[in-house]
């Protein structure tokens, strides 16, 4: 078999501005899905179970349903019901972003029920409001705890992002698909994106052995 | 200074504190015993509204601390406590669990903080280690500094909830060591324990409970030596 190395020193531009777009959509995707979560996790804990249930509902339908799903949905539908038209990059950040946000809201809750109630009763002991006992003592430990799932979270949402090429969004899939239709060789694209997805994925799991590892307290 | 009227506490349909009355003057070192399962421990936690109560009252310094109107987290800077499983923050250091209060809570200033941080460790004879994490402390020494983080907040009443339960024998001295002189010193104590020897050396009154109310109580000497009631001469038959 030869691998024909020209097709992607051709394609060199293509794929790197698709891998641009592909971490873009990733980091856009990781931060409002992050900000998202957060805010559905606290949500999905709260005492009053009528508040709470929007936000189960919230997480039960986004991690039940496939993302592929969702991306049509919202790209097809949704966004072209409040806007005239769609814009593929706005439909992948939206469903990557408001998918990962179930997820995380699920990361956060079990990140804080995973700290021990006399951390709470501690803290409140000492005349500390419930807000302050989160924010000083509660939080900080759970954060902790929360990295290695938000980071398999994260590696999932790099990967996820390669179903935006279906509408259409130029990111790497999309341009590896392009190289598959124009020369109809499929071993030099696809190999070349495994290639890259593998060093995005690598290149962030390695970010976050060092923050887990800074925030060691021995 | 601290006054218990008719108190009531059911979790679910489990009524663990049936009717408490109590008053405790200040200075006074009360010293709680029992078997376990007979609510002392939540009673304890009743006085500052760890459990919320369920019947009757709590008033601290005449402030009664189910009251909607009260605000509980001003009452509890005024009451320490001290936990079984010492409850420190494992992500700060043992200066950084004694600041915190006094930071956050008094907004003390860090400089003032920091020197009452120092002097408690001090009091509690830990100095050297202000600066470790509690990971690395030992159980006596995890106590002993939760008794200081509770100190930092210059509470008017201690409570301890079974502060030696979870110690390894060796250990318990130490801590008891750092509960006589608090004792010397005219803090008001609540103290559930099972430390006979500290009961009698150090209490102005002890308190048998059992399942849910108090049996009976008296001085320590008297209490010890000539109890009353069947079920406190059984218990202390068990355990002297």
């Amino acid at each position: 078999m030869d691998f024909r190395f020209d097709i992607i020193i051709e394609y060199a531009p293509f794929l790197l501005k698709g891998t641009l777009l592909t971490v873009g959509l990733s980091l856009a995707g990781i931060v409002i899905g992050t900000v998202l979560g957060l805010f559905i996790g606290l949500g999905n804990m709260m005492r009053n179970r009528l508040l709470a249930l929007p936000f189960k509902w919230y997480i039960t339908f986004f991690r039940g349903t496939p993302l592929l799903v969702q991306i049509l949905l919202i790209h097809f539908a949704v966004v072209p019901f409040f806007i005239n038209g769609t814009n593929a990059i706005a439909a992948a950040i939206i469903a990557l972003s408001l998918n990962a946000a179930a997820y995380i809201a699920e990361i956060f809750r079990a990140g804080i029920q995973s700290i021990d109630k006399g951390q709470m009763e501690a803290a409140r002991s000492l005349g500390m409001t419930h807000v302050q006992a989160m924010r000083y003592v509660i939080l900080p430990q759970a954060f902790k705890r929360m990295i290695p799932p938000l980071g398999n979270e994260f590696i999932v949402l790099i990967k996820d992002s390669s179903l935006a090429s279906i509408v259409v969004a130029p990111e790497l899939m999309y341009w590896v698909r392009n190289i598959q239709g124009q020369y109809f060789r499929v071993w030099e694209p696809y190999l070349t994106a495994a290639v890259i997805y593998l060093i995005l994925t690598l290149t962030l799991s390695f970010i976050l052995n060092r923050l887990e590892r800074r925030l060691a307290t021995e | 200074m601290i006054k218990v009227d008719n108190l009531k506490k059911s979790f679910g349909n489990h009524e663990v504190l049936k009717d408490i009355n109590l008053s405790i003057q200040p200075q006074e070192v009360v010293v709680v015993i029992g078997p376990s399962g007979s609510g002392k421990s939540t009673f304890l936690r009743c006085i500052n509204q760890l459990e919320t109560i369920t019947d009757g009252h709590v008033f601290i310094e005449g402030i009664d601390v189910a009251d909607k109107k009260t605000d509980i987290n001003k009452v509890r800077t005024e009451v320490g406590m001290v936990f079984q499983h010492f409850h420190l923050f494992p992500h700060m250091t043992v200066l950084e669990n004694i600041m915190l209060a006094p930071l956050k809570v008094r907004k003390a200033g860090a400089e003032l903080s920091k020197e009452k941080g120092m002097q408690l460790l001090k009091k509690v004879g830990l100095e050297e280690k202000a600066n470790v994490y509690p990971n690395s402390l030992s159980g006596g020494q995890k106590q002993r500094v939760a008794i200081a983080r509770a100190l930092a907040m210059e509470p008017k009443i201690m409570l301890f909830d079974e502060p030696t339960s979870a110690l390894d024998p060796e250990m318990v001295g130490e801590v008891l060591e750092v509960m006589k002189q608090l004792a010397r010193e005219g803090m008001t104590m609540v103290v559930v324990t099972h430390e006979m020897g500290f009961a009698r050396e150090v209490g102005d009154r002890v308190i048998f409970m059992d399942s849910g109310y108090i049996v009976e109580e008296n001085e320590p000497k008297q209490l010890f030596e000539n109890p009353q009631h069947d079920r406190t001469k059984a218990f202390l038959s068990k355990i002297l």
